[in-house]
C-alpha cells in the first residue's frame, strides 16, 4: 500500500495499467474460462470424505426387511387414488394410525398469476398427510423429514408405499432420537410449500392453508424421495434447491457413502462417474457434469421437493429411483436399508449438519470443487470490468495530457451534469419495473385483444417490453444538457462498470453459477462497448450478448448436455416455457432469478445499450 | 455394620467357601450385636431423648447395601437382616402405639393405567413420613430412621421449607394418555420454598443447587441466576404454611438434563427398602429406560401429623412415572404382565413399609369387555382423580393370599377388542417457535380448552433464557380470533448475562376453543466463549407452565343419577367441581447466529491482516495530506538561519 501512498510510484502503476489494460483484459477473461472449464479436471478437484463425526466412524446395521410388502402396500396406495381421483386421504390417514403414527392434515389452496401449461394447473387445492414417529424418551425438540409427493398421474405410488413401510419399521425400533415426519405432499412444490409454511407459521407467498395440528420441534435434515418402479437401476441425488442453494456436502457425502456399502448405483445429474479421468472422454463427461449442475443451480428453482426445506436453514436431498435398461437391478429392500441406514445416521446426528461445505459444485458424485477453487474464475472476470472502470476513471482524471504532475491538480473542463447520467439510469430501471410487474398484470387485457391463452400472453408480453426497452429514447442527455459529450458517455460507462461489477459480486456471492453465467456474456459487452464502434455489428453483438439471449443459449446447452437436443422451435418453445417457468417460482415459492434479471441485470445491460448509441 | 461389610468387600477377591462362611457367621454376629444395640437405642428414644448419637443409620443392612456389592455380601446381610429388624419393628411398634403414633412410616404403591393407545402407565409413588419438627424447635437432629440422613441434613442446613425435584426423560403426550398423576417437564425441574427466616436466599439457592447436583448425581450446578426465576403466582406451597412471599421460592429447569441410571441409581438409594424388596424391585434400569417416558421425582413438603394439626411432619414423596411403548416394548401384542415389563415379579411388600399396594385401573372395563385382568382381585377401590372417578382394583402386597400359590404376583393384562380413541383432555398446550432465518422468530404458545361449555382461567408462565430477547410490545393474546386480554400480567425483563425473562399471566379461556400467545424476539449474537460446545445444536427454552383448576369430568356429568342418589348430585360438590392441573409445553430448540468455529485460525489471520493491511493503509490514505517534502538544511545553514534571526535579519 505503500506503493499507493507514493504519487510517483501510484502514477508509474496507473500508466501501467492503462496502457495493458486491453491485453490483461483479455488474459484475464480467457483465464477465467481456463479456470472454469479446469474445475472438472480430476487432479485440481477434491476427493469427498464425512466430515461430521456424528455419522462417521459408527456405521449404523441396516435390516430394514419388509420391501415387498411396502410395493404391496404402495399398489393399494394407487388404487385407492385412482379412486379417490386424487390424494387418499382417509385411506393414508388410517394406514399411517395402523402403523402406530400420530397423523394430521393439511388443507390448503392457492390460485397461481395465471395457469402453467406444463402441469395444466391454476387453482389448486390439496391435502397433506403426515404421520409423525415421536421418538421414545425426546422431548420433541428435533425432527427429520421423509417425503414423498402423491403425483396426480401413475407415478410415484412405490414411493409411497416405501415411506409407508420404512414407517412401519422405524416405529417398532428403539433408537430414535429425533422425532421422524412421514409426509405425503400433493402436488409437488406447492403441497411442500403450504407444509413448509405452515410449520414454521410463516407467509410468504399468498398461499391459503389451514394452520398444522402437530408438530416435532426444529426440523434437522430432510429426504424427498420419488421412487416410480418396483425395481430400479440406479438412484440419482438432486441438490440444487431454490435460489440455487445448496444443502450441506455432508448429505451427498452420506448418501454416496451408503451407496457404496450397499452396492447400489447412484449418480448426480443423472450421470454415472467414470473413473477415467486421464482421457478426454472422462474429462469431457466431468465437464458434462459440472456444467449440468452450473446450468440447473443457475435457474434458481427448485429441482426437487427438497428444494424448499433450504429456505428453512433444514439440509435436504431428493433421492430419485431410475428404472432404465441396464442389467443391474436394485429392489426395494434395498432402498428401504438405504434410506434406513441415512436416518439412523442423521438420527445420530448431535448438530445440525455444518461441518462440511455449503457452496461447492460436484463433477462427480465423489468429487467437489469447494468456494475457494470455484470462485477465482470468476474474480478474474470480476476483474476485468474493474480494471476498465480503472481505465475511464484515469481518462476521466487527465483528459489532456499536458501536465506533467497532473495529480488533483487540474479540473476537468467540462464535467457532464449529474442530470445527463442519471436520466439514463433512471429510465432503464423504469422499464426494467415495468418488465418485472406489466406481464403478469396485464394478462387480461393481452389475453382480450389477441388470440393467445394466459400464460403465452404473460410470456410474449415479457418479451416485447424486454424488446421495447431496446428502443427507449436512449438520447435524453440531449435534450438536458445539449450534445452529449465525451465525458458524458465516460462517466455513464463507469457507473455502468461499477454496478455490474457490484452487481455480478453479490450474485456469485449467493448463487456462483448465476453470477458466472451472466458474467460471461455481460463482460466482453461491458469492456467493449463505446459509442464510436460500428453500429449495426455491435448491435447485433450486444443483443446476442443480453441476458434474455444467454436464458436461450442455456436452454439448448442444457438440452445438449441431457443427452436430449432439440431443434430450434423446439428450443423456442422450452423457452418461452422457461420464462414462464420462472416467472411462476417467483410467486410461487419466491425465487429471485426473475426478479435479479429484470429489476437490476436487464437496466444494467441497458445503460451499455444507451453507450452504444451515445450522441 | 460399617466393619461388616468392608470386610466382604476385602474377602470379594478370594473365592474360599470356607472363607465365606466365615463372613457369614460373623456377619450373623455382627447382627446380633446391632440388634441389642437397636432395642437399647430404641428404649432410650421411648425416654424421649431425641439426641442420641449414633454412627450410622439402623436402616443401613437394608437401605446401603451397594448394588455393586457382591452376592455373598448383599445375600448375608440384606436377606437375613432385613427381616428380623421388621420383625422386632412391629411388636415394638405397637407397644409404642396407642396413644403415640409411630414415629416414622412409610408407604408404597404402583398404579397400572392400561391407556386406549395400547401402552401402559406405570406409576410408583413412595411416601416416607418423618416426624420430626426440627424447624420449629430450632433443635439439631442427628436422628434418621427411615428419612434419607442426606436429604434430612439438606432441609435442616438450606432451611427449605418445601423442596420439589423432577428429572423426565421424553414428554408426557397429553393428547394420547390423558393427564399425568404428577406432571413434570422434559430435562430437571427444582422448585424449593425456603423458609421465611432465611436472609440469604440467593446464597442459600446457589448451594443448595450444588448439593443436590452431587446427590442426584446430575447437572443442577447449572442452575444459575441466568435461569433462576421467581413465579409470583404459578407455584404455591404444597404444604403446610401459609407463606405465599414469592421472595422465598426460587425455580429453575434446566430442559437439556439427559436423564438415565446414574440418576436412577441415587434416587433408589433414598428409598427405605432400597431396591431390595417391595415394588421397587421392579425399578431395573434396562427396562425402565426402553420406554417412551421416564419421570422421577423427590418432593418433599411439611405436613400434618393428624388431622387435627397439633404437630408436623415432613413428608418425602418419591414418584416414578413409566410409559411402555406398545409397539417397541410390546412387541406389538396388547398384552402386558409385570414380567413383560419391568422383567421381574412382585414377592413380597417392603418389610418396613406399613402398606404395599397395587393399583390397576379398571374404570373402562366394569365388565372385562375390553381387556382381561389376571389373577383377579375382589378388591375395588374407587377414587375421584383428576377430576374424573376412576374404579381400581387393589392388590394388597402386605397380604400373602395377594401372592397366590406360586408366591409371586405377575399382573396380566390381556386386550380383548380394539381400543377406541381417549377422552380429550380438556386442557392442554402446546409451542413452537415460528418463523426463519436467524434474526428473529416467533413463539408460539398455544392452549386448548375442550370443555363444551365453562370458560376457565390458567396461569401461564414463560422463561425465556437473556439470549432470546422478547418484544414484549408485540405480545398478543388471542382466542376465537377475538384479542383476549390477560387479567393479570406479570414480567420481570431479562438482563443480559443475569436473569431470564419472566412473563407470567392469567388468562381466562372461553369454552371450546384454542387460546393462542405470540410474542416475538430477536436472537442475540453471543460471546464467543459463552457458546456451547455444540451450538449448532441450538440452545433450549424451557417448557412453558400452564396451571388451572380445570372443571371436573365428574361435574361436566350432571345427568348421570345411576350411580349416585338423587339428593347428593343437585349442587356439585366443591372437591369434585375442578381439580388442579399442571401442563407443561414442549421445550424449544432455537439456533442462534453461530460463528463457524471451526477455522477459528483461518478467521483470526483473515481478519488481523484485512485490519493491518487494508484498513491501515487506506485509514493513511484517507487522513494524510501529501506533499512534496523540501530537501532538509544543511547544519551550517540552520546555524546561520540562528544567529541571523537573533540579529533579526530576514533568514536564509
Amino acid at each position: 500500500m505503500g506503493l499507493l501512498s507514493d504519487p510517483n510510484r501510484r502514477k508509474a502503476l496507473t500508466t501501467l495499467l492503462t496502457r495493458l489494460n486491453t491485453p490483461i483484459c483479455v488474459v484475464c477473461y480467457l483465464a477465467g474460462i481456463a479456470w472454469f472449464m479446469g474445475l472438472a479436471f480430476e487432479p485440481f478437484t477434491l476427493r469427498t470424505y464425512m466430515s461430521e463425526n456424528a455419522m462417521g466412524s459408527t456405521m449404523v446395521e441396516e435390516r430394514f426387511p419388509a420391501g415387498e410388502r411396502a410395493l404391496a402396500t404402495g399398489r393399494e396406495f394407487a388404487g385407492h387414488k385412482r379412486k379417490a381421483g386424487g390424494m387418499p386421504v382417509d385411506w393414508l390417514v388410517k394406514t399411517m394410525q395402523d402403523r402406530g403414527l400420530e397423523v394430521f392434515t393439511q388443507s390448503f389452496s392457492r390460485t397461481l398469476p395465471f395457469p402453467d401449461e406444463n402441469k395444466e394447473r391454476y387453482m389448486v387445492r390439496g391435502i397433506n398427510v403426515y404421520g409423525i414417529l415421536r421418538a421414545p424418551r425426546a422431548p420433541r425438540t428435533e425432527a427429520l423429514v421423509l417425503s414423498a409427493p402423491c403425483s396426480p398421474d401413475n407415478s410415484n405410488n412405490q414411493a409411497v408405499g416405501l415411506l409407508l413401510g420404512l414407517a412401519q419399521y422405524f416405529r417398532n425400533q428403539i433408537y430414535w432420537a429425533k422425532d421422524i415426519i412421514f409426509l405425503v405432499n400433493e402436488h409437488d412444490l406447492i403441497g411442500m410449500q403450504a407444509w413448509l409454511e405452515g410449520y414454521h407459521h410463516t407467509n410468504i407467498s399468498g398461499m391459503d392453508y389451514t394452520p398444522l395440528q402437530g408438530r416435532a420441534g426444529s426440523i434437522q435434515a430432510a429426504l424427498s424421495l420419488e421412487l416410480s418402479s418396483d425395481v430400479i437401476t440406479s438412484l440419482d441425488l438432486i441438490l440444487e434447491g431454490l435460489n440455487g442453494q445448496l444443502p450441506n456436502l455432508d448429505l451427498a457425502n452420506l448418501f454416496h457413502a451408503f451407496c457404496q456399502k450397499i452396492g447400489v448405483m447412484c449418480t448426480i445429474q443423472g450421470k454415472l462417474q467414470r473413473s477415467d479421468w486421464d482421457t478426454a472422454e472422462g474429462y469431457t463427461h466431468a465437464v458434462q457434469t459440472m456444467m449440468l449442475m452450473v446450468l440447473k443451480q443457475a435457474s434458481g428453482r427448485p429441482w426437487g421437493d427438497h428444494g424448499l426445506f433450504l429456505r428453512y436453514h433444514i439440509e435436504a436431498a431428493t433421492v430419485r429411483g431410475v428404472n432404465s435398461f441396464r442389467q443391474y437391478k436394485t429392489d426395494t429392500t434395498t432402498v428401504g436399508r438405504l434410506l434406513e441406514g441415512m436416518f439412523r445416521k442423521l438420527n445420530n446426528l448431535l448438530e445440525r449438519l455444518h461441518q462440511s461445505y455449503f457452496f461447492y459444485l460436484m463433477p462427480s458424485l465423489s468429487r467437489f470443487v469447494s468456494i475457494g477453487y470455484y470462485m477465482p474464475a470468476f474474480g478474474l472476470l470480476a476483474t476485468i470490468l474493474l480494471l476498465r472502470a480503472l481505465d475511464l476513471w484515469v481518462q476521466l482524471g487527465t483528459p489532456t495530457e499536458v501536465t506533467e504532475d497532473g495529480v488533483g491538480e487540474v479540473e476537468p473542463p467540462s464535467s457532464p451534469g449529474v442530470l445527463s447520467v442519471l436520466t439514463p439510469v433512471v429510465i432503464s430501471h423504469l422499464t426494467g419495473v415495468a418488465l418485472y410487474t406489466l406481464p403478469v398484470l396485464s394478462q387480461e387485457t393481452a389475453v382480450e385483444h389477441f388470440p393467445v391463452s394466459e400464460t403465452e400472453a404473460v410470456v410474449l408480453t415479457a418479451i416485447a417490453i424486454y424488446t421495447a426497452g431496446l428502443a427507449l429514447p436512449h438520447n435524453t442527455h440531449r435534450f438536458i444538457s445539449g450534445e452529449g459529450t465525451e465525458q458524458g458517455w465516460r462517466v455513464l460507462k463507469l457507473v455502468a462498470l461499477l454496478y455490474l461489477a457490484v452487481l455480478l459480486g453479490c450474485t456469485a456471492l449467493i448463487n456462483f453459477s448465476l453470477g458466472f453465467i451472466l458474467a460471461i456474456t455481460l463482460v466482453p459487452v461491458a469492456a467493449c462497448v463505446t459509442p464510436h464502434l460500428p453500429k449495426a455489428v455491435s448491435a447485433l453483438a450486444m443483443v446476442l450478448l443480453s441476458p434474455g439471449c444467454t436464458i436461450l443459449y442455456c436452454v439448448f446447452i442444457f438440452q445438449e448436455l441431457q443427452e436430449a437436443p432439440v431443434s430450434l422451435s423446439e428450443g423456442w418453445m422450452l423457452f418461452l416455457s422457461v420464462i414462464s417457468q420462472g416467472i411462476l417460482d417467483h410467486s410461487l415459492f419466491g425465487s429471485l432469478v426473475y426478479p435479479l434479471l429484470a429489476l437490476l441485470v436487464y437496466p444494467c445491460w441497458l445503460l451499455l445499450w444507451n453507450i452504444l448509441f451515445w450522441k | 455394620m460399617g466393619l461388616g461389610q468392608t470386610l466382604c468387600a476385602c474377602l470379594k477377591g478370594l473365592n474360599v467357601i470356607a472363607l465365606r462362611k466365615a463372613c457369614a457367621v460373623l456377619m450373623v454376629v455382627l447382627v446380633q450385636i446391632l440388634r441389642s444395640h437397636w432395642s437399647l437405642r430404641r428404649l432410650s428414644l421411648g425416654g424421649g431423648a431425641e439426641d442420641v448419637e449414633k454412627p450410622n443409620d439402623v436402616t443401613g443392612p437394608v437401605s446401603s447395601s451397594e448394588p455393586g456389592q457382591s452376592e455373598s455380601a448383599a445375600v448375608s446381610s440384606g436377606g437375613p437382616v432385613a427381616a428380623p429388624v421388621s420383625e422386632a419393628d412391629e411388636p415394638a411398634e405397637a407397644a409404642a402405639g396407642g396413644a403415640v403414633s409411630p414415629p416414622d412410616q412409610c408407604d408404597e404403591e404402583l398404579v397400572l393405567r392400561p391407556l386406549r393407545s395400547g401402552d401402559i402407565y406405570a406409576s410408583f409413588q413412595f411416601r416416607t413420613q418423618w416426624d420430626t419438627d426440627f424447624l420449629h424447635h430450632g433443635k439439631k437432629v442427628s436422628h434418621y430412621r427411615l428419612f434419607p440422613k442426606s436429604l434430612g441434613q439438606v432441609l435442616s442446613k438450606f432451611s427449605v421449607r418445601e423442596l420439589h425435584i423432577s428429572f423426565t426423560q421424553g414428554y408426557w403426550r397429553t393428547m394420547q394418555w390423558g393427564q399425568p398423576f404428577i406432571p413434570s417437564p422434559p430435562g430437571a425441574e427444582l422448585w424449593v420454598w425456603f423458609h421465611n427466616t432465611v436472609e440469604d436466599v440467593d446464597g442459600n439457592w446457589k448451594e443448595l443447587v450444588n448439593v443436590l447436583s452431587g446427590i442426584f448425581c446430575a447437572s443442577l450446578n447449572f442452575i444459575d441466576s441466568t435461569n433462576t426465576v421467581q413465579p409470583s403466582a404459578s407455584f404455591k406451597p404444597l404444604g403446610l404454611g401459609n407463606v405465599t412471599d414469592h421472595r422465598f421460592l426460587r425455580y429453575a429447569t434446566l430442559p437439556r438434563e439427559i436423564v438415565c441410571t446414574e440418576n436412577l441409581t441415587p434416587w433408589k438409594k433414598l428409598l427405605p427398602c432400597g431396591s431390595k424388596a417391595g415394588l421397587a424391585v421392579l425399578l431395573k434400569s434396562e427396562k425402565l429406560f426402553h420406554s417412551s417416558f421416564h419421570s422421577q421425582a423427590v418432593h418433599i413438603r411439611p405436613v400434618c401429623k393428624d388431622w387435627q394439626c397439633t404437630s408436623t411432619a415432613w413428608e418425602l414423596r418419591q414418584t416414578l412415572n413409566v410409559v411402555f411403548d406398545i409397539y417397541t416394548s410390546g412387541q406389538g401384542k396388547k398384552e402386558w404382565s409385570l414380567f413383560k415389563m419391568f422383567s421381574r415379579t412382585l414377592t413380597e411388600a417392603c418389610p418396613l413399609a406399613s402398606s404395599s399396594k397395587v393399583y390397576v385401573d379398571v374404570t373402562d372395563n366394569p365388565e372385562g369387555e375390553l381387556f382381561d385382568l389376571s389373577p383377579v382381585t375382589p378388591l375395588l377401590s374407587t377414587a375421584v382423580v383428576l377430576g374424573d372417578r376412576r374404579t381400581y382394583s387393589v392388590y394388597d402386597l402386605t397380604k400373602k393370599e395377594t401372592f397366590g400359590q406360586l408366591r409371586s404376583l405377575n399382573l396380566v393384562l390381556r386386550w380383548k377388542g380394539e381400543s377406541g380413541d381417549m377422552l380429550r383432555p380438556l386442557l392442554h398446550a402446546e409451542r413452537y417457535v415460528a418463523g426463519f432465518g436467524l434474526q428473529t422468530g416467533e413463539i408460539h404458545t398455544l392452549i386448548y380448552n375442550n370443555h363444551p361449555y365453562r370458560a376457565f382461567p390458567v396461569l401461564l408462565l414463560d422463561s425465556v433464557p437473556w439470549y432470546l430477547r422478547l418484544y414484549i410490545h408485540t405480545l398478543t393474546v388471542t382466542s376465537k380470533t377475538r384479542e383476549n386480554k390477560p387479567s393479570y400480567i406479570h414480567y420481570q425483563p431479562s438482563k443480559d448475562r443475569l436473569r431470564p425473562h419472566l412473563l407470567e399471566m392469567l388468562v381466562q379461556l372461553p369454552p371450546h376453543s384454542v387460546t393462542e400467545v405470540t410474542v416475538q424476539f430477536e436472537r442475540a449474537l453471543l460471546k464467543w466463549t459463552e457458546y456451547t460446545p455444540d451450538p449448532n445444536h441450538g440452545f433450549y427454552v424451557g417448557s412453558s407452565v400452564i396451571s388451572a383448576l380445570v372443571p371436573s369430568v365428574v361435574a361436566m356429568d350432571t345427568n348421570s343419577t345411576q350411580e349416585r342418589p338423587l339428593f347428593s348430585s343437585f349442587f356439585p360438590t366443591k372437591e369434585e367441581s375442578s381439580y388442579f392441573v399442571r401442563v407443561y409445553t414442549e421445550p424449544l430448540l432455537v439456533n442462534l447466529p453461530t460463528p463457524d468455529f471451526s477455522m477459528p485460525y483461518n478467521v483470526i489471520c483473515l481478519t488481523c491482516t484485512v485490519v493491518a493491511v487494508g484498513y491501515g493503509s487506506f485509514y493513511n490514505l484517507l487522513t494524510r495530506t501529501f506533499q512534496v517534502e523540501e530537501p532538509s538544511q544543511s547544519l551550517a545553514k540552520r546555524l546561520a538561519n540562528v544567529i541571523r534571526r537573533i540579529r533579526g535579519v530576514p533568514l536564509l
